[in-house]
């Protein structure tokens, strides 16, 4: 919302004293944030002339029409400039900047020699002077409106400063200038002048027969006022400094009619619209559009109409989208002669839903989805008649309303609450001075507000507070600590997820964070199938590109390790810890109970059930070498060993028992791919990415994955030690002959259940592949030990004996003799 | 044999171990001076033959010998080893300074490194750190926060919707779900933190990402007032941006607190915003059925890719969300 200093002045006498940064700053006190404060007019300096166009000579031997235009600015002789503008004619009165002057962005207007000829200054548009962003051409001015001799400066009342400030959704009063100047007089405690007030008991006499209003559904639209008026020529101008007014808004002129309307709904808020009378067959009525048609807004757009947009319409069609868009059939135009002026209290709720279904967001939908004024349907739209009968020949000719205007109730406060809840005390003078300022009605006695009309977010005491606070000011509020709990600490799950982060980053991952969106390219490209690959799709996500939730994180660890490759790493491993989206549960219908109260229990646990369940994972991918290569020679690359070596460790540190299985599951290699194993479910897959989706996306071969189903991944156990054996301990080797198909680590396990509980380790030491015939050897080293004695030859052997044997068993192992 | 044969071995000895230039000469001179055949090893076997009066004096005698052998000996050891050890240790010189053999270097994303430590800052002043799904009820993360269907302020947050519509699941546009479902789960007195991941369709651009995190902060408890709110909000700042910083509170809106407040920090010589925050509005209270005659509540709530960008001067939120090795590697595991 803008709002200029020299409008605001209109309704609030601000001090000589108080400068432009204090009112500023005075706004973000209050609540309005200033997003800029524009110094309009200040960076026009030198001479500028109003100037009758006397002569106009086309120049065409250049691609563009070139024009030399005599000028009359008061001066003895006529003054020539070049001109590229097309939008005026002799007669005309235009703006020209004079040689010596200089315009916004230190644009220095001289005398200069161009196109063949003297340019003895230049014609100027209002964008080039920094007016408006109004590129249609030149300024052209009336002569009945501004004679040559006119000071420029005051005429058009450059010189501005102009505040733009956001406005919360609950303040739609203050998209006004009545609002802001109503602020500024709060925040300074100056004096407040209401238009509106002006135009209390302000009648127009019925000289005939009007459009009449009506409201078809009571809960669209409380109140409609429809003011006639006829003998209107479209030839009557919009006054200059109406004009400017509307341009500092950020805003065009386009008619007096329309003008008019704008102006007035900038000044109060509230937004009118103008029908030609001519254009209606009947009288006007709010009501649903009832069905799907097309509709031609006046922007020229088609829209098709859905049956419960909220229209206007007379007795055949739809004229106008209700309080969105006007419609073209029924616009304003040059041949209109009779005015039906709308002013109507909307429900919010009902523009908004227009305008949302439509997606248009107008000036008029801004104010009206967020509550306008209730007495100002009658007000506005006497102020257009005032307006428009003193700037043209137009006439009152019927003031017709229905409805009712509704006002915020009134309600008790317990005035003491309000230091309870700002935490300092608060006299209730400070109270009462302080809601008299922004126009609520108080009974002392009874602590009855009454809010004022353009207040209908006021209606409990912790609204009443904000406003005090706001008036006195936040600044006034203590700085406390509170007394709070000495007792907190992470959850097991949250502290396990940090010392797994922080593991991986001691490791050389470098964590990543990606957006968690996909597509099904990419999950077919994976791999992924069934459950695995169903997610649930965005309704607008934000490119056609990734228009689904993701199913796993390796692939934008695969999509961030190609963006690290194309910008020059090679060697790396990454990770990311994060949800994920695997689409199992359908969604139904949304559960959306009351919120005037607690749900019932049922309700709030159906509501929590309605939420899919999103798993928590954690996954590595391992690209390249995995050590920095130098001078010191070729470094070891990556492989599947690391990718399940990296999930095992993080395992142990969780102190959590695992098998590893052999397994085959996208995206890995079918052949090196391992999954871990935690009380009979399967928590990680580790190993080899496959080899396709390598070449497909450009990594280097090899490059390996683990992902962690953190969900999966029970509580620890309490560590309960054993004692340190202090016993000697005794080893033995044993190398077995197996099927190259058979895996180590089963033969591993069969030689420890064989061995017994006295074996305190096993490790793989040695495998040789070369023996021929489909076979490996596999060299175990036993270690075993006792807490309570040394172990005899005897005793060890045996033991060694059990376990070749357990593994002969299982596995076909035979034991190779050296 | 008599003395002065005896201490002329002892002076051949010296000499011959004095003289050694190197180890393996001083073992030969070791074996031919003090072995098993040397002189004075010969003439300690022969102290057997002689009468006691003479082994007495000779014992000594060839005793004192010996001794003062093994101390020039153990001299010249000492000497020649060390001589060894620094003629290996100046061979052994190497140019420290060549880039040795390094893993990757790691590190967590600075996001998680600030979330971390805003977490443990609240838990140690008894706040636990609560979280919630990212795909969530859109009751949870409107209505029960007081933002009905048609207000301004749900379309002022691009919400990405999940399909079906009917559904009314969204992605949270905000972390405050969370807060809705602590109240419907626990008992006040509540003191939480909320950190997690958010979602708003915006264009990702220099400051704005249309995913991003949160911190919120939730209290409920009894005679919580608006003093709380701006005492907790001075420490954090303090915590986050430096001892000297100062807050100050603007009136603002959000649906779900009454009064509401935008807190800002002075930081680096400029307000800076930096949140959202408020009194819990008692319509968000009740819908959450907490007696609002016993408690009452204030929560806050800011980005945390702005609180990193303001504190740390990054920027393009480009680097913090395109996972690029070069941005993340230079946080470490802290900031």
């Amino acid at each position: 919302m803008r709002a200029p200093l020299s409008w605001i002045k209109d309704f609030v006498e601000i001090p000589s004293s108080l400068s432009v940064e204090e009112i500023g700053k005075g706004l973000v006190r209050v609540g309005f944030e200033v997003e800029e404060i524009i110094y309009q007019g200040s960076d026009i300096k030198g001479p500028l002339s109003f100037a009758e166009v006397l002569s106009i000579e086309e120049i065409t031997e250049f691609k563009k029409p070139i024009r030399y235009v005599g000028l009359d600015c008061g001066e003895k002789q006529t003054r020539y400039v070049i001109c590229g503008a097309i939008n005026f004619a002799v007669g005309d009165i235009v703006l020209a900047a004079l040689p010596g002057a200089v315009l916004p962005g230190d644009f220095a207007i001289a005398a200069r020699e161009t196109y063949g000829k003297t340019s003895n200054g230049m014609i100027c548009s209002s964008r080039e002077l920094g007016l408006s962003d109004d590129h249609a051409g030149i300024m052209v001015f009336r002569k009945d409106q501004v004679s040559i001799t006119d000071d420029v400066r005051e005429k058009l009342a450059f010189e501005d400063v102009i505040f733009d400030i956001a406005v919360n959704p609950d303040r739609g009063y203050a998209l006004s200038i009545r609002g802001v100047a109503r602020e500024i007089a709060g925040a300074f405690d100056l004096k407040f002048v209401d238009p509106v007030e002006q135009l209390r008991g302000v009648n127009f006499e019925n000289t005939g027969k009007g459009v009449q209003p009506k409201i078809e559904d009571k809960d669209t639209a409380s109140i409609f006022y429809l003011r006639t008026m006829s003998h209107f020529d479209s030839k009557a101008a919009t006054p200059l400094w109406m004009r400017r007014r509307i341009e500092k808004m950020g805003m065009r002129s386009i008619s007096l009619v329309v003008d008019i309307t704008n102006y007035v709904m900038l000044e109060l808020g509230q937004p009118l619209h103008a029908f030609d009378r001519e254009k209606i067959k009947g009288n006007l009525v709010i009501k649903r559009s009832g069905k799907v048609e097309k509709f031609i807004t006046l922007d020229g757009q088609e829209r098709i109409l859905d049956p419960l947009d909220l229209m206007v319409s007379d007795d055949e069609k739809a004229l106008a989208l209700a309080g969105t868009m006007g419609g073209l059939f029924s616009e304003i135009t040059e041949s209109t002669k009779e005015i039906a002026l709308e002013a109507v209290r909307f429900n919010p709720e009902s523009i908004a839903q227009n305008s949302r279904r439509h997606k248009l967001s107008s000036e008029a939908s801004r104010r009206l989805e967020r509550g306008v004024d209730p007495s100002l349907a009658e007000f506005a739209s006497a102020r257009f008649v005032q307006l428009l009968t003193q700037h043209s020949s137009a006439k009152h000719v019927e003031t017709a309303s229905t409805g009712e205007a509704k006002y915020p109730p009134v309600f008790e406060i317990d005035p003491a609450q309000i230091s309870r809840i700002l935490g300092f005390e608060v006299s209730n003078t400070r109270i009462i001075n302080a809601l008299r300022t922004i126009g609520c009605d108080v009974d002392e006695k009874k602590w009855l507000i009454d809010p004022p009309s353009w207040r209908p977010d006021l209606t409990n005491i912790s609204d009443i507070a904000e406003e005090v606070a706001r008036i006195i000011g936040y600044d006034s509020i203590p700085s406390i600590l509170p007394n709070r709990p000495i007792h907190a600490s992470l959850t097991a799950k949250q502290k396990r997820r940090r010392v797994i982060s922080q593991f991986l980053a001691n490791r050389g991952f470098a964590e990543v964070l990606t957006f968690p969106f996909t597509n099904q390219k990419m999950i077919d490209d994976m791999g992924f199938l069934g459950p695995r690959a169903s997610t649930y799709a965005l309704a607008n996500p934000m490119s056609e590109e990734n228009p689904l939730l993701r199913v796993h994180l390796v692939p934008g660890l695969i999509e961030v390790a190609q963006r690290n490759i194309n910008r020059g790493a090679q060697d790396f491993a990454i990770f990311e810890m994060g949800s994920i989206f695997r689409g199992s549960q359908k969604l139904g219908p949304g559960i959306s109970p009351e919120t005037s109260s607690r749900p019932s229990a049922d309700i709030i646990s159906s509501i929590f059930a309605s939420v899919p369940s999103q798993t928590e994972m954690v996954a590595g991918l391992l690209v390249g070498k995995k050590e920095l290569e130098n001078w010191q020679g070729k470094a070891d690359p990556y492989t599947w060993k690391d990718a399940i070596a990296t999930a095992q460790e993080i395992l142990e540190l969780c102190h959590l028992d695992f098998e590893i299985r052999r397994s085959d599951l996208a995206p890995w290699h079918p052949g090196r791919c391992a999954e871990l194993v935690v009380d009979g479910t399967v928590v990680v897959h580790a190993g080899e990415v496959h080899p396709r989706i390598l070449s497909q996306y450009n990594l280097p071969p090899r490059s390996s994955a683990f992902a962690i189903n953190l969900g999966l991944l029970p509580d620890a156990p309490l560590v309960r030690p054993l004692r340190v054996g202090v016993m000697p301990a005794a080893t033995q080797d044993v190398a077995l002959i197996v099927d190259a198909s058979v895996n180590a680590q089963d033969v591993a396990d069969a030689l420890k259940e064989g061995a017994g509980a006295l074996l305190e380790s096993i490790s793989l030491f040695d495998r040789y592949d070369k023996i021929g015939e489909g076979k490996i050897s596999l060299a175990f080293t036993l270690t075993f030990r006792a807490q309570d004695r040394t172990l005899t030859g005897e005793e060890v052997s045996a033991m060694r004996e059990a376990a070749t044997n357990l593994a002969a068993k299982r596995c076909g192992a035979v034991v190779r003799t050296a | 044999m008599n003395a002065q044969e005896i201490q002329g071995w002892v002076d051949a000895a010296q000499a011959a171990f004095d003289s050694a230039t190197n180890l393996d000469e001083l073992k030969s001179a070791r074996l031919l001076h003090s072995g098993d055949k040397s002189s004075i090893a010969g003439a300690s076997r022969n102290l057997g033959s002689l009468s006691p009066d003479e082994k007495a004096s000779y014992g000594k005698i060839i005793g004192d010998a010996k001794s003062a052998i093994t101390e020039s000996l153990s001299v010249a050891t000492k000497r020649l080893e060390n001589e060894r050890d620094e003629k290996m240790l100046a061979e052994e010189v190497v140019d420290i300074t060549l880039p040795v053999r390094r893993f990757h270097r790691g590190g967590l994303h600075p996001i998680s490194i600030i979330k971390n430590d805003i977490a443990d800052f609240f838990v140690e002043q008894g706040y636990f750190i609560e979280e919630g799904p990212e795909l969530e009820s859109g009751w949870l993360n409107f209505d029960a926060l007081n933002i009905p269907a048609d207000h301004p302020a749900r379309t002022m947050q691009d919400t990405f919707f999940i399909e079906p519509l009917e559904s009314g699941m969204v992605l949270r546009t905000h972390t405050s779900p969370v807060q809705i479902r602590t109240m419907l789960t626990k008992e006040p007195p509540i003191y939480v933190i909320c950190p997690g991941r958010t979602f708003r369709a915006d264009e990702l651009d220099a400051t704005h990402s249309p995913v991003f995190h949160q911190v919120e902060g939730l209290v409920i408890d009894r005679g919580i007032n608006m003093s709380h709110l701006k005492g907790t909000l001075d420490n954090f700042a303090r915590y986050m941006f430096g001892p000297d910083v100062t807050t100050r509170l603007r009136p603002s809106f959000f649906p779900f607190t009454e009064p509401s407040a935008e807190v800002d920090v002075f930081f680096n010589g400029r307000w800076i915003e930096w949140g959202g925050c408020g009194m819990v509005n008692p319509r968000v209270l009740k819908t959450c059925g907490i007696d609002t005659d016993e408690f009452s509540g204030f929560a806050f709530g800011m980005g945390l890719e702005r609180t990193l960008m303001v504190r740390h001067g990054i920027t393009d939120m480009h680097d913090i969300v395109e996972g690029d090795l070069r941005f993340t590697r230079q946080f470490g595991v802290g900031l």
